[in-house]
């Protein structure tokens, strides 16, 4: 670890690098959580399954470009309207049922249907790592600065879909109505508002930036049936971090938490990662608890 | 009306394990059929190349059978195997194994993928006392324990990396330098292969002299090692070794495309497998690759002819391979070794069996294959190839060497 | 729209309606090995299932605290249990560490061989087994202050990342192996006499853990721990520190998870992080599954989902290759969505009477009515 650390600081354009890396990546794990953090508000689901529909999105983009050769981006708004459908479908026959209940039978379901997923595509496309190819290059800049034009892009489109979901929630009558149950789904009711589409809709709307994320990450990064666990958690530690409504939070936890783990991995190793994730998710658990005792002591 | 409640219970499990007995109709013998187990990586982080054994016993099984089948006591028999699928879990491995031995009657095995699940699967042969051939469990620790019912036709894991480390202390002065200069940086996967063939690669370092600049381990789902390409960049080594199973070398080969990596000597191990070649062309070029086998050495037997000729037979049977792997060769010669134990032994008592086994001394197109007590190979050598214009050729030891070996590395991307 | 039980004597609480029960158990579990002895390992891991999932439902059908991260302490207790079995007769680390020496050399089997003697087996077997419980039951409060004050929810994750994180630990341990693992101590006896033991060793901690676990639901702390399941602010109120209980139940389950643990890493004869000591995709997930099957908060139904789960899973593993796990979420799935009350629960409202439960029929009706409004 010291060895490590004696790298970064006898190399500090290296510092500059992965701090790089982990923003770019980290602009990913912002849409996945965001998703997280609507299904979470508006249906209070804790859909288990989050990185799974993202690893689902890559490979759908990365078996197009396999079979038909479609690049990946053009892809990319195929595979948003895929998952749309395929969320809505899960809706109605599983998701609908588990919305009023306790809050561990979502989890479980969703961890379930998680696990459903990961091994359909593991029957399907094999235990093998993919990646789509983008044909992108890698520019090196000044003093060995290297930054992969996918990464780029990839932060552009992030922004590019954030943006068009702010939009669309502040003033579509959709958006309106998601806010609305999020806020009270009886009072939403009652002013004639179908909760049951509405859901529906979120959870939709949730698997479609998820897929989205997903031909994102097939690009930059890898994937397999079984990464999904992995986004998942980073997903409920950055929604933690930032809370629900939050999404400048959001935002700003995930990059934060794409640049800690490039950051971790290079100091304490790659064999360390979910372990560094999971302090991550205890640091942020422990850190809310404390304001949560501090507010309770200003309040009394 | 609780017998109600209590009867279907029971009903159940009777049933159950009535269907459960079906099984027990295979013996290790049954008529004109010997019947081989295996307990190996059909699904799970192994199962590519669990694939590529398995594909490569069933080649062999079907040539001995085409053959006429082993004769044992003046009867020819034909050779069957009985697969069960460990998920490359060595606990499942372990059970599975039991279960071959126990319930399905097999006194004779062929090996699981991986050492992990050798490992597993040592202590329940040695239980047992039923002897088994494998080819893919290359730990050399597998043959330190005084095992007497375990035979590897592969050579030992600490063979892997020796003659790069060797090539490098040889080839320094290319690049103006000493043995001792030499800056090496590693990255394995955390599992029991690997790190044997890491203690190999410290041994032959401490050896000549050499420094260890970086010292990584993989993420568990070997999917990324970014970082330590990272520090790669940083501290600018003159080797870099990598293992990783096929996995981690696919990860290795498009991480090292991707970010560029710029070092002398790239050395890596199950590139064939990881079919690093296909997916990355010029790229992965002047990579110098172990291997158990080539297609190119000059070994030859009667039942498959030449090592070529195996290839050509092996690509003709199964569809999709650019290059056969060595996981494949392995596995068929762990069949042929079967069939000329038995065949000596000329009996199924397993302790003649075994001991046939033992005294093995026979050459096959994968190379001469022997048995130490210990139950390792030793007639076969390790060699190393670089990949060369997009094609393995093979670099050491000098004496199978058909090129010379690129130095520093040049690779086309 | 729940019922309302007038009757106190339930099934669960009489003890002559489930003598016949415990009598089949027992019969079966001492039969069983002589009458099918090819099979004895896997009714052997049928008694670990049954552990599994009974130490399971403490937390999470009683006191509503749904771990998915109990498999920490299976390898906890497996590692324990190594280290102190190979601990007690050579140096850990050099056991451990890749032998040195040329291969198959006197030298290197030296080092390398690792040979037990029986007596050094037995008595490392017996120390290592406790120590494993005990350890592992350190662990629970541990764990549980880390996690405990997180609200259900993030308990349920919290406890899953920290059974993903403890491999990886373990993993980077180089004293105990690290990835490569450790070879476990040799059984002395010859194989017939090895599976017997382990039966033994299987069937006695799924027969202790079912006695201890009966005692302790005829407890108050079953009602406090109730309590905190279905309303833990109000518990609170009441006076219960919900705490302490907490970490009691989870230390209770750690322990016999820990025991079953350091009887699996025996069994399996070769221990390593990732596959074999946190199997969380599996023996995790199992232990999740099986309560949920049979009827979690009863004490029957963890059983009664072992045995039903432990023999759907041989048969699709043997006959369903390849889709075993797909079939294994959507049972997960329709259990948790359309089947929560399990296989108990289900026969429960079925044929209450049998169950000695009376319903309230009055009382139904009001309540009912108030709920459709």
């Amino acid at each position: 670890m010291f060895g490590n650390l004696q790298i970064l600081y006898a190399a500090p354009m290296l510092n500059l690098q992965l701090i790089i890396d982990g923003v770019l990546i980290g602009a990913i794990f912002a849409l996945a959580a965001y998703g997280l953090a609507l299904v979470w508000g508006v249906m209070n689901v804790k859909n288990l399954a989050q990185g799974d529909f993202v690893i689902l999105g890559g490979y759908i983009a990365w078996y197009a470009q396999k079979t038909w050769g479609i690049h990946p981006i053009v892809m990319m708004p195929a595979v948003m309207v895929i998952l749309f459908i395929f969320g809505w479908l899960l809706y109605i026959t599983i998701i609908r049922l588990v919305i009023n209940r306790d809050l561990f039978t979502s989890l479980l379901a969703t961890f379930g249907l998680g696990l459903v997923i990961q091994q359909a595509l593991n029957l399907a496309f094999g235990p093998e790592v993919q990646v789509a190819t983008s044909g992108l290059e890698t520019r090196t800049f000044f003093a060995g600065l290297q930054i992969a034009e996918i990464k780029v892009i990839s932060l552009v489109l992030c922004s590019v879909l954030a943006l068009i979901i702010i939009l669309f929630m502040k003033r579509s009558r959709m958006g309106q109505a998601i806010r609305a149950t999020s806020q009270d789904a009886r009072a939403a009711r009652i002013m004639g508002i179908d909760t049951d589409k509405v859901y529906a809709f979120t959870f939709s709307l949730n698997s479609a930036i998820c897929g989205a994320a997903g031909v994102l990450i097939a690009m930059t990064w890898n994937i397999q049936p079984f990464y999904g666990i992995t986004y998942s958690i980073r997903s409920f530690v950055i929604v933690t971090a930032a809370g629900l409504g939050n999404l400048p939070g959001v935002i700003i936890a995930a990059l934060g938490l794409g640049a800690a783990e490039q950051y971790g991995g290079f100091i304490l190793g790659l064999e360390l990662q979910v372990a560094f994730l999971l302090i991550m998710l205890l640091g942020v658990l422990g850190y809310r608890q404390i304001q949560m005792a501090k507010l309770r002591q200003v309040v009394q | 009306m609780h017998t109600l409640f209590k009867s279907t219970i029971a009903i159940a499990g009777m049933t159950a394990i009535s269907l459960l007995s079906a099984n027990t109709a295979h013996a290790k013998v049954d008529g004109d059929t010997i019947t081989l187990g295996s307990a190996i990586s059909f699904t799970g982080k192994y199962s590519t190349n669990g694939i590529h054994a398995k594909n490569g016993y069933d080649l062999a099984i079907k040539k001995i059978n085409e053959a006429g089948g082993v004769k044992v006591a003046g009867k020819s028999y034909k050779l069957k195997v009985k697969y069960y699928d460990d998920e490359s879990t060595p606990a499942r491995t372990a059970q599975l194994l039991e279960r071959l031995v126990k319930q399905d009657g097999i006194k004779f095995f062929l090996g699981p993928y991986s050492s992990a699940t050798t490992k597993a699967a040592a202590p329940i042969i040695e239980k047992y006392k039923v002897p088994m051939v494998e080819a893919e469990g290359a730990s050399r620790s597998l043959f330190t324990k005084g095992y007497r019912y375990l035979f590897a036709v592969l050579s030992t894991s600490e063979q892997y990396l020796a003659s790069a480390i060797a090539l490098a202390a040889e080839l320094a002065p290319k690049i103006g330098k000493k043995a001792t200069d030499i800056k090496v940086a590693m990255v394995f996967e955390n599992d029991p292969f690997s790190l044997d063939v890491r203690a190999g690669v410290v041994e032959d370092i401490k050896r000549f002299g050499m420094k260890i600049v970086i010292d990584d381990k993989m993420p568990r789902d070997l999917s990324d090692i970014s970082p330590t390409l990272r520090k790669v960049q940083a501290v600018k080594p003159d080797v870099l070794v990598i293992s990783g199973h096929s996995k981690g070398a696919a990860t290795a080969a498009r991480q090292i495309k991707e970010l560029k990596i710029d070092v002398p000597m790239i050395a890596m191990t199950h590139c064939e497998a990881a079919k690093i070649v296909k997916k990355f062309a010029g790229a992965v070029d002047d990579f110098l690759c172990p291997t158990q086998w080539a297609e190119t050495l000059s070994y030859k037997d009667k039942m498959f002819g030449s090592a070529s000729e195996y290839d050509k037979l092996f690509k003709a049977t199964y569809k999709g391979y650019k290059n056969v792997p060595y996981q494949s060769a392995q596995a068929s010669a762990a069949v042929q070794v079967w069939k000329d134990a038995l065949q000596r032994a000329n009996s199924f008592d397993p302790k003649k069996v075994r001991d046939a086994l033992s005294a093995t001394n026979m050459k096959s197109f994968y190379g001469g294959i022997k048995f130490a007590k210990a139950g390792n190979n030793i007639a076969k050598p390790m060699v190393l190839r670089q990949i060369q214009n997009g094609k393995f050729v093979v670099v050491a030891p000098s004496k199978w060497a058909s090129h010379p070996v690129n130095f520093p590395r040049k690779p086309k991307n | 729209m729940t019922k309302l039980y007038k009757g106190v004597d339930s099934f669960e609480t009489n003890e002559r309606k489930q003598l016949p029960f415990y009598i089949a158990l027992l019969a079966f579990g001492i039969i069983a090995p002589i009458l099918f002895p090819n099979y004895i390992l896997q009714i052997a891991i049928l008694w670990v299932m049954v552990l599994f999932a009974q130490t399971w439902d403490i937390m999470g059908g009683q006191m509503g605290y749904n771990s998915l991260g109990n498999v920490t302490f299976f390898g906890i207790g497996m590692y324990v249990s190594a280290i102190v079995q190979v601990g007690m007769v050579y140096d850990v680390g050099q056991y451990t560490s890749a032998a040195g020496g040329a291969v198959g050399t006197a030298a290197s089997l030296a080092v390398g061989q690792g040979k037990f003697t029986a007596d050094q087996y037995y008595e490392g077997i017996i120390y290592g087994i406790l120590a494993a419980g005990v350890v592992a039951t350190l662990f629970a409060p541990l764990l549980g202050w880390l996690l405990f004050r997180l609200r259900l929810a993030y308990f349920a994750i919290g406890s899953l990342a920290v059974a993903l994180t403890a491999p990886e630990l373990i993993g980077s341990w180089q004293w105990v192996g690290g990835g490569g693992g450790i070879a476990m101590p040799v059984h002395p006896g010859s194989a017939d006499a090895r599976s017997e033991f382990f039966y033994m060793l299987c069937f006695a901690s799924a027969i202790v853990t079912f006695i201890f676990i009966k005692w302790l639901y005829s407890t108050r702390f079953k009602l406090a721990i109730n309590a905190i399941r279905d309303d833990e602010d109000k518990a609170e109120a009441l006076g219960i520190y919900t705490l302490r209980h907490k970490n009691i139940a989870w230390a209770i389950s750690a322990f016999f998870l820990g025991i079953s643990g350091a009887i699996f890493g025996n069994m399996t004869g070769f221990i390593e992080p990732l596959e074999v000591a946190f199997p969380t995709i599996t023996f995790g997930i199992f232990m999740v599954a099986m309560p949920l099957l049979g009827g979690k908060g009863t004490f029957w139904g963890p059983v009664l989902g072992a045995i039903v789960f432990h023999i759907a899973k041989e048969l699709t593993w043997t006959y369903l290759l390849g889709w075993q796990w797909v079939a294994l979420g959507m049972l997960i799935i329709i259990t948790v969505v359309f089947f929560q009350q399990g296989i108990m629960g289900w026969a429960q409202e079925k044929w209450p009477s049998k169950f000695g439960v009376v319903i309230d029929e009055t009382a139904m009706d009001a309540r009912t009515k108030e709920e459709a409004s």
